[in-house]
């Protein structure tokens, strides 16, 4: 009689261990058989999000190679702000330089990275910045993105030079770019990034093509 | 004709346990207002109504699909490992809602970002399932999951809402991460003379937001007792 009751016992164990095997079976097979449907729209997404990203700064007319595949990465940390390797995108009209797309890092935001995208011609001339993504105070330092202030736009066609060099600083350090109320550091630490990028991209010249 | 009769019977039964399920569900035990589950994803994303709208239907999807694998499965998983078998279930859901959105709604996706998958972890959707699916047909653990799920996600929309008014001076906001390029002008904008009172999109406006919208609830559930209440004595009176 107490055996049979183990016996039961160890069935209903044999029972339970089994169907919660079976469930985590089918629920692995239907992950798998879904994230095999979404993966390649997953990344078609991706790529066009990206690609929408960096056509704000280096409009779609002005280059006619894929934009995407033509990237190399470099780790720069005192100029691109970042330990990590940072992507340049090289856009070329008939295989002839029509600019760079460079991400990069603002490492000294009121709260931590902002991370930037910097669109530059050949001839030096910044086509266009973007913030990516950022965490600055709502309603103060977000008045970086285009969707809330022009201030993002100030940048274009403005390039870097050793005479304009100390021009490039918001107007409480002296320069030429506006603070928003309340909210210096942030537009200081978007200033200096892309300053730091043009003197990068200014030092690299045309090595940055190849 | 008896026959009939029953049925009939039988079906307006059904309307009034439908009734009360939504009831229940829409109101008076609605997840975020009563139970108050779920509220680190409903603080967070509540910044803007469309974050909330788009949190609260991806809620209500696994809700949904949770509830309906719940009560098919619920006579055949052993009471032992009921809970395990709950939690792959939730956590598979989430994590087919969480792939489709990022094919479907990347943008959206990008700013939900993290509390898709923390919808494994948002207690009212365990709590449903312990509590209401594995217990009830499939019939009506549907009924329960769309309308706590309306529950909720009303809850969202309403604070993701007031939060945006006050401290951005707009209103369905980015409408087009979830509608598509044909919402684009869906935006109502207050005048620009208005200043937004930042407080409200900050993480205390959360807090203060939910508290008022909890209280607005009880001021109305004691108003509509009131009367009710007023009768009680009456009706004991005649009694005795």
């Amino acid at each position: 009689m107490n055996q049979k009751n183990t016996l039961t016992l160890h069935q209903t164990m044999l029972r339970a261990a089994g169907l919660l095997s079976l469930f985590v079976v089918l629920s692995v097979a239907l992950l798998m058989a879904i994230n095999w449907f979404t993966q390649p729209k997953i990344i078609e997404a991706e790529r066009q999000a990206l690609l929408q990203l960096i056509n704000q700064v280096m409009p779609a007319e002005t280059y006619n190679n894929d934009l995407l595949a033509d990237v190399r990465f470099v780790t720069e940390p005192d100029f691109l702000g970042s330990p990590e390797p940072m992507a340049i995108y090289r856009a070329r009209l008939n295989n002839q330089p029509a600019g760079l797309v460079l991400q990069t890092i603002a490492p000294n935001g009121y709260s931590g990275n902002i991370h930037i995208l910097v669109g530059v011609l050949p001839d030096g001339r910044v086509s266009g910045v973007r913030v990516l993504k950022h965490r600055e105070t709502p309603g103060l330092g977000d008045k970086i993105e285009l969707r809330k202030t022009d201030w993002i736009l100030s940048f274009n066609g403005k390039s870097l030079t050793e005479q304009n060099a100390n021009r490039w600083a918001v107007k409480r350090d002296r320069g030429e770019f506006d603070q928003f109320t309340g909210a210096t550091i942030t537009p200081r630490a978007v200033v200096g990034a892309v300053r730091k990028t043009l003197d990068y991209v200014n030092q690299q010249g045309v090595a940055l093509y190849d | 004709m008896t026959n009939i009769t029953t049925a009939k019977q039988t079906l307006t039964g059904k309307w009034q346990a439908y009734q009360e399920i939504a009831q229940k569900g829409l109101w008076n035990n609605n997840q975020a207002l009563v139970a108050l589950l779920g509220l680190c994803p409903l603080l967070a994303v509540t910044n803007n109504s469309v974050n909330g709208l788009g949190l609260g239907l991806a809620t209500m999807a696994v809700l949904l699909t949770s509830n309906i694998l719940v009560s098919l499965i619920r006579d055949f998983v052993p009471s032992e490992i009921r809970i395990p078998v709950f939690i792959a279930i939730i956590a598979c859901a989430v994590t087919i809602i969480d792939m489709l959105m990022q094919a479907y709604f990347y943008t959206l996706h990008g700013i939900l970002g993290i509390f898709i998958p923390l919808i494994v972890t948002n207690c009212a959707i365990l709590a449903r399932a312990e509590s209401f699916a594995s217990k009830n047909p499939l019939d009506k653990s549907i009924v329960d999951a769309v309308f706590i799920g309306i529950g909720f996600t009303a809850v969202l929309v309403v604070l993701g809402g007031l939060r945006e008014l006050i401290g951005n001076g707009t209103l369905f906001d980015q409408a087009w991460l979830l509608f598509g390029d044909g919402a684009q002008s869906w935006t109502i904008h207050l005048s620009d003379a208005y200043n937004p009172v930042l407080l409200a999109i900050l993480p205390p406006g959360a807090f203060i937001g939910l508290g008022l919208l909890i209280a607005l609830k009880n001021v109305v559930d004691a108003k509509v007792k009131k009367p009710s209440l007023v009768d009680i004595p009456v009706e004991v009176k005649t009694a005795s």
